[in-house]
């Protein structure tokens, strides 16, 4: 059986199971040991790397890396990861001077940014500093796309908003507002030349529910639409009963928006049953603490209209069985719930009107343009897509990782460079020993449970829309929350030669992680562990032979603390915990002469 | 010391044995011996044997004397009685331990110094009395504690840290204990769970002295080049001649192995010890040729390991005492003590 290599960037970066898991990969524990420490401005920093916009992310994030993080498997509840991004936003100091510097020299590059979205506000964070010029273009009046205009301010406030995109808008870009890109073509042939186009413009349209009665009466609302119109102050006020179709996060923001503009009583309607419910568990408690009613097992049918007036939606119900991964669902009847508003929020799509089907990019049969997941370029050279735009709906971190991807390829395509030829991942593993005893990490295990956010209280939250709900951590809850952290990229590392097979690692390990056994293929080996390793997930490491017997050293990673109890018994030093630092791919990272192409 | 706490979290996958303990619930305090210490495998080797024959942890009795070794008791089974005593008289405290309270399982933890230098006569007698015991002699051919002095178990010719040859003959106590006519005497090896697990388990069950000599590295002051008692040096040089299956009564025997290679020893508690022969020559069964077998090969440089000897039906300590099968602490008061009155008649007779 080979020896795992370690010396590949993904190995160890893998254990990080929370950076991991973020699509942009921030640096998650190191970001809340600078929080333990009090760091606040270097935590932020250390975020702002990866993901741009932590005071924003630190508030609505979709938080992939909250079900990955390890602490889920050793206590049932993870670290409170993203929130505590939000704790190093509300804290720091003025960091202005800490961002990226714009060069006083241009490079001679001019590129077009369609929509002003995280994907593409990250895509100019990233080119800026290296000397292009950045062109916005956005049909509305402000930055932000649907982080302004779709998420609630009682979930975001606008100064966050304004702080963190004025970080970006602040280097220079040349922002257009309300100017909609009518015409692709008309861009690229345009009187200004642009030496790259990135397409940003999310998925701008919300799904139609058309079932009988859609248009007899006028209390019938797209959710996105809805929500926008709120944003705007179209919209102030809303019936006494209200109905949301469909149970995704949009749902979410239109129920707990609803009992803000007056409503009452307001349902969401599931198909299936609760567990089949899109929205994120967190934003669905949220919901159900402002007493919002979740209907399961209802199939709408349709509108009924009196004269004119909504009064209420007609649903075949069914009843539920569990069938493993599925449900059995048995029809029951029809009922009709009244209500005097309907919200659909049941999901968004792409559309790109003003993309002419001549321009060279290929459109797929769903009518989406056909782009490449690692360089983001579509069929036409030097047209890149990124953020909802490329795939359909994603979240805020995802286009921010698009967004930076994106830029790598364009830094490349705009130097001669293939945009296949993408700049690896690096490392570094450095020691975090201090002494006999003491490492350069809080090791300790802390056993406390996970801290519940405050939230305003019910009452004063529903008299303005934005009131912010959550209230952050306190400082006594954030010293208790860092330390739930486990340190994942503190690695325990193995130096096989230096193993005198004495045990005491395998002895002292709380967890079970570790064995000393004989070679066997790695099908047989996971059932033959100190404690069973039936997760295939989570990666085993398996030395070289050792010299004393021949057995192998396994480590299960599924379950480490990252004690480094096995590095404080290990009499060899063979045992160590060693910091990983991943080095992600940026734009401009890797040197690009402009000789070489002729600049 | 900046050690921390062990954390109490545990694998979710850990099994709970029959009293509902997980192997966690069998430990102690934390080490504080040397870093790859073997005296702390053997601890482990404890705690896995207590836990996989579910003994309540508060039936337990775990004596030593002074050492490292005799540190370990420390930092296994936080739930039952203990007695730390002074160099070299564990014997005697165990003793007492058992004419008290013969319904507590007996652990004495010792060492090579403990056990055969200061303490050689106690140790004798203990063997001799039949104590009912299981007798561990974490043996690293050194003082351990005291900064690692040749002790009486270190090899002739074996080299200390420094460089210097011990010139004189070792006591084998494994020797001593088969001559002074010990019914259960093993020999393991702190690196080889495999082995000393079992062999816990049947020394526990023997009915008895049960002696186990375990040679277990001290990491710090003998584990170099020149040490007859390294990780090394046991390794290269370990021979097991009997693999000891311990079987507790509850547990089906299944379908037995060929014949010439298995015995079975059925013990006191009606559980069955399953001896597989590893060399086909030695036969524990045999004291006198079990002896001469152990000699003979120690003249190769080789150290026979695995359940040694065993012999069944002899009477413990007691036995020989024909004290009650009720533990004396419970019998009551006045029972134990009839008073002046019993004392005058008995004195009586003797006039
Ligand atoms: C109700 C709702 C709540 C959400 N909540 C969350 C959440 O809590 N957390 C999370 O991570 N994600 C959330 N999302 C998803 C998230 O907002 C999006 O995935 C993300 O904003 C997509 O970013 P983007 O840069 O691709 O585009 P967008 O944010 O959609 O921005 C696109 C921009 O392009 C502009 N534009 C479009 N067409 C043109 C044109 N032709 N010319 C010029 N400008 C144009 C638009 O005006 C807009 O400003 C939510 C979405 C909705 C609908
Ligand atoms: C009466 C008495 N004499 C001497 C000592 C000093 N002393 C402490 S430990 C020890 C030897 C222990 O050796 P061993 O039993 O082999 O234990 P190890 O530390 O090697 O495990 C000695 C001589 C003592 N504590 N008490
Ligand atoms: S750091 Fe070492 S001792 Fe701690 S849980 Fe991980 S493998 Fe076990
Ligand atoms: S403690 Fe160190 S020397 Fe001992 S088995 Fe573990 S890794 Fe090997
Ligand atoms: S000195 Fe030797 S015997 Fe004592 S704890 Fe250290 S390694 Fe073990
Ligand atoms: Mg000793």
């Amino acid at each position: 059986m080979p020896r795992t290599n370690v010396e590949h960037p993904d190995y160890y970066h893998k254990v990080v199971d929370c950076q991991w898991a973020c699509p942009a990969h921030t640096n998650v524990p190191e970001y809340i040991r600078l929080i333990a420490q009090g760091r606040y401005s270097d935590a932020y920093m250390v975020n702002r790397e990866s993901n741009v916009f932590p005071g924003i992310l630190g508030r609505t994030c979709d938080r992939p890396c909250e079900p990955a993080c390890r602490r889920t498997r050793v206590d049932g509840t993870p670290v409170a990861i993203c929130r505590l991004k939000r704790v190093a936003a509300d804290h720091k100091d003025d960091i202005r001077d800490r961002l990226p510097r714009v060069p006083a020299t241009k490079n001679g590059r001019h590129i077009a940014l369609i929509g002003a979205g995280p994907a593409s506000l990250t895509v100019a964070n990233d080119l800026m500093p290296l000397g292009y010029a950045c062109t916005i273009f956005e049909q509305g009046p402000k930055p932000g796309g649907l982080m302004r205009i779709n998420i609630p301010s009682f979930r975001l406030p606008e100064e966050v908003l304004d702080e963190e995109i004025g970080y970006i808008t602040g280097m220079g870009v040349d922002m257009r507002y309300s100017t909609p890109v009518g015409s692709l073509r008309a861009l690229l042939e345009g009187p200004e030349t642009f030496d790259a186009v990135f397409v940003g413009t999310g998925a701008p349209k919300g799904r139609e529910l058309a079932l009988p009665g859609r248009y007899d009466s006028d209390q019938v609302f797209i959710g996105k639409e809805w929500l926008e119109s709120i944003h705007f102050g179209h919209v102030t006020s809303v019936g006494r009963r209200v109905l949301i179709i469909g149970a995704g996060n949009t749902a979410m923001d239109c129920c707990r928006s609803a009992r803000r503009l007056g409503a009452t009583e307001v349902t969401v309607v599931e198909r299936k049953t609760r567990r089949f419910i899109k929205a994120s568990p967190w934003e669905l408690e949220d919901a159900e603490e402002e007493q919002v009613v979740i209907l399961e097992n209802h199939y709408p049918v349709r509108y009924v209209v009196d004269h004119g007036r909504l009064v209420g939606v007609e649903f075949d119900t069914f009843t539920a069985r569990d069938a493993g991964d599925d449900i059995v669902q048995e029809p029951v009847g029809r009922r009709i719930v009244p209500c005097d508003t309907v919200i659909v929020a049941i999901g968004q799509e792409n559309a790109f009107p003003w993309i002419e089907r001549d321009l060279g990019i290929l459109f797929d049969q769903w009518d989406v343009p056909v782009v490449d997941r690692v360089t983001h370029m579509s069929t036409r050279a030097g047209v890149f897509f990124g953020g909802d735009a490329a795939f359909g709906p994603g979240n805020i971190i995802w286009s921010v990782a698009h967004g930076h991807q994106a830029a790598i390829s364009i830094h490349q395509f705009c130097h001669g460079v293939p945009v296949t030829e993408r700049p690896a991942p690096g490392f570094t593993l450095s020691s975090t020993k201090m002494g006999l005893h003491e490492w350069a990490y809080s090791n300790n295990y802390s056993p406390v449970a996970r801290q519940k956010m405050t939230h305003v209280d019910l009452s004063a939250r529903f008299t303005t829309m934005s009131i912010e709900v959550e209230q952050g951590f306190t400082a006594e809850q954030t010293r208790k929350e860092v330390e739930r952290c486990l340190n994942c990229d503190v690695q325990t590392h193995f130096t096989d030669s230096l193993c005198i097979e004495c045990d005491a690692c395998i002895d002292i390990c709380p967890t079970d992680c570790l064995t000393l056994v004989q070679e066997t293929p790695l099908e047989t080996l996971r059932s033959r562990l100190k404690a069973p390793a039936p997760d295939t997930e989570q990666a085993l490491f398996t030395s070289n032979p050792l010299k004393q017997t021949g057995r192998i050293m396994v480590k299960d990673e599924n379950i480490c603390l990252h004690c480094g109890l096995c590095a404080e018994r290990c009499p060899t030093y063979a045992w160590d915990m060693r910091k990983f630092v991943l080095q992600q791919p940026m734009a401009g990272m890797t040197f690009i002469p402009l000789e070489a192409v002729g600049r | 010391m900046t050690y921390l706490p062990k954390p109490r979290v545990q694998h979710p996958a850990l099994t709970t044995n029959a009293i509902g303990l997980t192997r966690r619930d069998y430990e102690g305090a934390l080490t504080t011996l040397c870093a790859g210490c073997g005296h702390d495998s053997v601890t482990a080797a404890i705690v896995q044997a207590f836990w996989e024959l579910s003994v309540p942890p508060h039936t337990v009795g775990k004596l030593s004397g002074i050492g490292c070794s005799s540190k370990t008791p420390a930092y296994f089974l936080r739930e039952a009685h203990g007695f730390n005593s002074v160099h070299g008289r564990m014997p005697s405290v165990a003793t007492g331990a058992g004419l008290a309270n013969s319904a507590l399982a007996l652990i004495g933890v010792s060492g090579d110094g403990d056990s055969l230098s200061i303490g050689l006569g106690q140790f004798a007698h203990a063997i001799r009395r039949n104590v009912n015991l299981l007798y561990l002699l974490e043996n690293n051919g050194v003082y351990g504690l005291t900064k690692g002095q040749f002790s009486a178990s270190a090899d002739r010719g074996s080299k200390s840290k420094k460089g210097e040859s011990n010139e004189m003959e070792p006591i084998d106590p494994v020797l001593v204990a088969l001559t002074l006519g010990a019914t259960f005497v093993a020999r393991s090896f702190s690196g080889d769970k495999a082995q000393l697990v079992p062999l816990i388990k049947a020394g526990l069950a023997h009915q008895g002295f049960a002696f186990i000599d375990i040679i277990s590295p001290c990491v710090t002051f003998n584990d170099h080049e020149g040490s007859t008692k390294s990780y090394a040096y046991t390794r290269e040089h370990q021979v097991e001649v009997v693999h000891a299956d311990f079987i507790p009564r509850r547990e089906a025997i299944e379908a037995e192995q060929p014949a010439d290679a298995l015995t079975s020893v059925v013990l006191h508690d009606g559980s069955t010890l399953r001896l597989r022969r590893v060399a086909d020559d030695y036969d524990p069964a045999d004291r006198d040729r079990a002896y001469a077998a152990i000699r003979e090969r120690q003249q190769h440089g080789e150290v026979l390991t695995g359940l040694l000897h065993v012999a069944t039906g002899a009477r413990d300590m007691a036995g020989q005492q024909q004290l009650p099968e009720m533990p004396l602490y419970q019998v009551p008061y006045d029972v134990l003590c009839p008073g002046a009155d019993a004392l005058a008649q008995l004195q009586r007779r003797y006039r």
